[in-house]
């Protein structure tokens, strides 16, 4: 048993338009110490999910079901009062945007404190004390506690709303998107010094990112999300190396890499599927050079196997699909031909 | 010829300080390009780095004479664009064409795609008829993949995915068969699984034609993609100029070393070296009298702080960096 533990879980938004099912039962499990990514584009629901997690979730957006527990305790059948006395001094989360999440109008210092008298009991010069010894932790000179927002970089910034999820020792910080909005020099100082934290805090991390290059600086397990679900899992190293999911595996190819040199990327063609609607089988078919008669047909659960989890009915056969996987997206761009089976004839 | 030169091209703004400033006419200047200067020749493709207030988007506004410079030259094709008005500016227009950052923006929500494309045709009087108009923008719609490009007619830009709304700009500004395209940051805001497409698209669509391109991103492994020259820009200046392969393969300049060594790697298996500077962000508004880098610069001299270097050739490439000044100095 890890320290978060989902099965199952489901989001869904209410729209105008009916229901979008945000996240679609995501199981993941992640033991104490260890930090796991989880990437995946722009509307596949992680962002979502990291709102459930801290129970922020919007209005119109709640858990239709499945499991949450953390540490032992099912988080689902807890009352408000009940959350709260998680939220923060257990699980903490560094938003996305974090640089806008800082209030212009207060001294930094005075932010910090008051959240850790709010939320943490603590007396406001103990929480003042924290304050300082929290920031030299994160490589802020503690005077800094006296500025404003504006008068911080941000780098600054960054590290500031960083020091405030760590104020109460929580045992898993949700970070999303922690390092998109910098600069490169600075994502990379800032990278290393979530890196060294974790190291001496031994906190839990779940970071939440598209940026795959950031899981591997920073994680120990990876999680893909595509459309809602979690179609693979393991081990940095593993999925890097030896991708099972046809999604994960299109992705290599998809983006740039400096140190690599590529003569042609390989896109991955078409967009992911609609949430209102979702597919009845695998969300990712219609994208994949690879799909059969059966991924139309019926959703792949996440299955494990040597210690990787990949939803896919073709899993098994991932090491000989991996050495035609650039040739077979090329075709799916070349051809613009639909995949071999078209949604519409399945029935 | 080169198509396109630049020389010592300045931009400076002056900065509000408040009542107090302006009363007193101590008047602050940001100096958001600082004497900029290359040359594109025709067909190249130009890569414009560096971290988020370098001067590379102001350098490109400049260039397509959306923003007037403070000082310096932008000549196209030999001719000064500074003076250039009415039927010659929208000559120049036509020729230099802009790709913008965000799809979603760059397109009036209110206009269908056709109308959205029929607009650069009106303005620039292209096409003889109504169906030879509406044949260029079929073929353009469809040399970026949007097909059949009829579908695509009577949508309104909600209706599509920022992928396609980002190949719409694209085929918008290829459309009045330009010689020169400015992309700022063309895929950045686009989701990994469709960039590639994207630059693909740029990519063939550019050579095909034989289109100079300057691309400006802050994203060295897209310009070390797109791109066979590369600058890097810091503080509005120039530091190091040269081909992509020398630039990025092995940077000379210590600012171009620290920024290779900053891109986090996919790989894990790949230990990302420390980079050891400062990630203290410059301002544009104090340059020091010397090198703008000098105060994060792990290498730094004495002279750094006295002398502004100037880009001179080393090995292949131009660098503005005073631990090349023996080796000028030694072969000249």
């Amino acid at each position: 048993m890890g320290l978060l533990d989902l099965d199952g879980l489901a989001v869904e938004y209410q729209t105008l338009h009916g229901a979008v099912r945000a996240v679609r039962g995501v199981s993941l499990s992640l033991p104490a110490g260890r930090a796991l990514g989880l990437v995946g584009e722009s509307g596949c629901g992680k962002t979502t999910l990291a709102r459930a997690l801290i129970g922020v979730l919007p209005r119109n957006a709640r858990i239709t079901g499945g499991s949450y527990r953390f540490d032992g305790v099912e988080m689902l059948a807890l009352g408000r009062d009940g959350f709260n006395d998680y939220r923060w001094r257990r699980i903490a989360m560094v938003p996305q945007a974090a640089m806008d999440s800082l209030d212009p109008v207060q001294r930094v210092g005075d932010q910090m404190a008051e959240t850790m008298v709010l939320r943490g009991g603590m007396t406001r010069s103990a929480a003042l004390s924290r304050a300082e010894e929290i920031f030299r932790l994160v490589g802020l000179e503690p005077g800094r506690l006296r500025l404003y927002p504006h008068e911080l970089s941000g780098g600054m910034k960054q590290r500031a709303v960083i020091a405030l999820a760590l104020a109460l020792r929580p045992q898993l910080v949700i970070a999303d998107e922690p390092v998109t909005a910098l600069d490169v020099i600075v994502q990379h100082q800032v990278l290393r010094m979530l890196r060294d934290l974790r190291a001496t805090l031994g906190v839990s991390l779940l970071l939440i990112t598209h940026d795959i290059s950031v899981v591997a600086h920073l994680c120990d397990d990876v999680a893909v999300m595509y459309a809602g679900r979690i179609v693979e899992w393991g081990p940095v190293g593993e999925v890097f190396a030896r991708p099972r999911h046809p999604y994960t595996m299109g992705l290599r190819n998809a983006f740039p890499s400096l140190r690599e040199h590529q003569e042609h990327l390989v896109p991955i063609e078409g967009y992911p599927p609609d949430l209102h609607n979702p597919p009845q089988g695998c969300a990712f078919a219609p994208r994949c050079p690879f799909a059969i008669q059966r991924c139309w047909d019926d959703d792949p659960a996440l299955t494990v196997a040597d210690g990787m989890a990949a939803a896919c009915h073709r899993a098994s056969e991932a090491a000989a699909l991996r050495v035609e996987v650039a040739q077979a997206f090329e075709r799916m761009v070349k051809d613009e031909a639909p995949a071999p089976a078209a949604p519409l004839e399945v029935e | 010829m080169a198509l396109l030169e630049v020389a010592r091209l300045e931009k400076h703004y002056p900065l509000h300080a408040g009542l107090g400033g302006s009363l007193f006419g101590s008047r602050k200047l940001v100096h958001a390009v600082n004497g900029v200067s290359f040359a594109v020749e025709e067909g190249q493709s130009l890569g414009l780095a560096g971290e988020s207030g370098c001067g590379k988007t102001t350098t490109a506004k400049l260039i397509l004479k959306l923003l007037h410079p403070t000082g310096g030259m932008i000549r196209f094709a030999g001719r000064d664009i500074a003076g250039l008005q009415g039927p010659d500016l929208l000559a120049y227009r036509r020729q230099a064409q802009f790709v913008f950052q965000n799809p979603y923006e760059a397109l009036n929500p209110r206009f269908t795609i056709f109308r959205a494309m029929l607009e650069p045709l009106i303005i620039h009087r292209l096409g003889d008829s109504v169906t030879a108009r509406i044949e260029l923008i079929a073929e353009a719609l469809q040399q970026v993949h949007l097909d059949p490009p009829e579908a695509f007619f009577m949508k309104y830009p909600h209706h599509l995915s920022g992928g396609q709304l980002q190949r719409v700009v694209i085929a918008r500004a290829l459309l009045v068969q330009p010689k020169l395209l400015v992309a700022d940051e063309p895929v950045s805001m686009l989701d990994v699984s469709v960039r590639a497409g994207v630059l693909n698209l740029m990519r063939d669509l550019t050579r095909g034609r034989g289109l100079t391109t300057l691309y400006i991103s802050h994203d060295l492994a897209l310009i070390s993609y797109m791109c066979t020259t590369t600058a890097v820009m810091y503080l509005g200046t120039i530091c190091e100029i040269g081909p992509t392969a020398e630039v990025i393969g092995r940077p000379k300049h210590p600012y171009t070393q620290a920024l290779v060594a900053a891109v986090p790697d996919p790989d894990p298996a790949h230990k990302v070296a420390a980079v050891e500077i400062s990630d203290s962000v410059p301002t544009p508004l104090h340059i020091p009298p010397g090198c703008p880098f000098a105060d994060r610069c792990p290498k730094v001299m004495e002279v750094c702080r006295r002398v502004r270097p100037v880009l001179q050739q080393v090995e292949g490439v131009q660098v503005a960096c005073h631990l090349y000044g023996e080796v000028t100095s030694a072969n000249a």
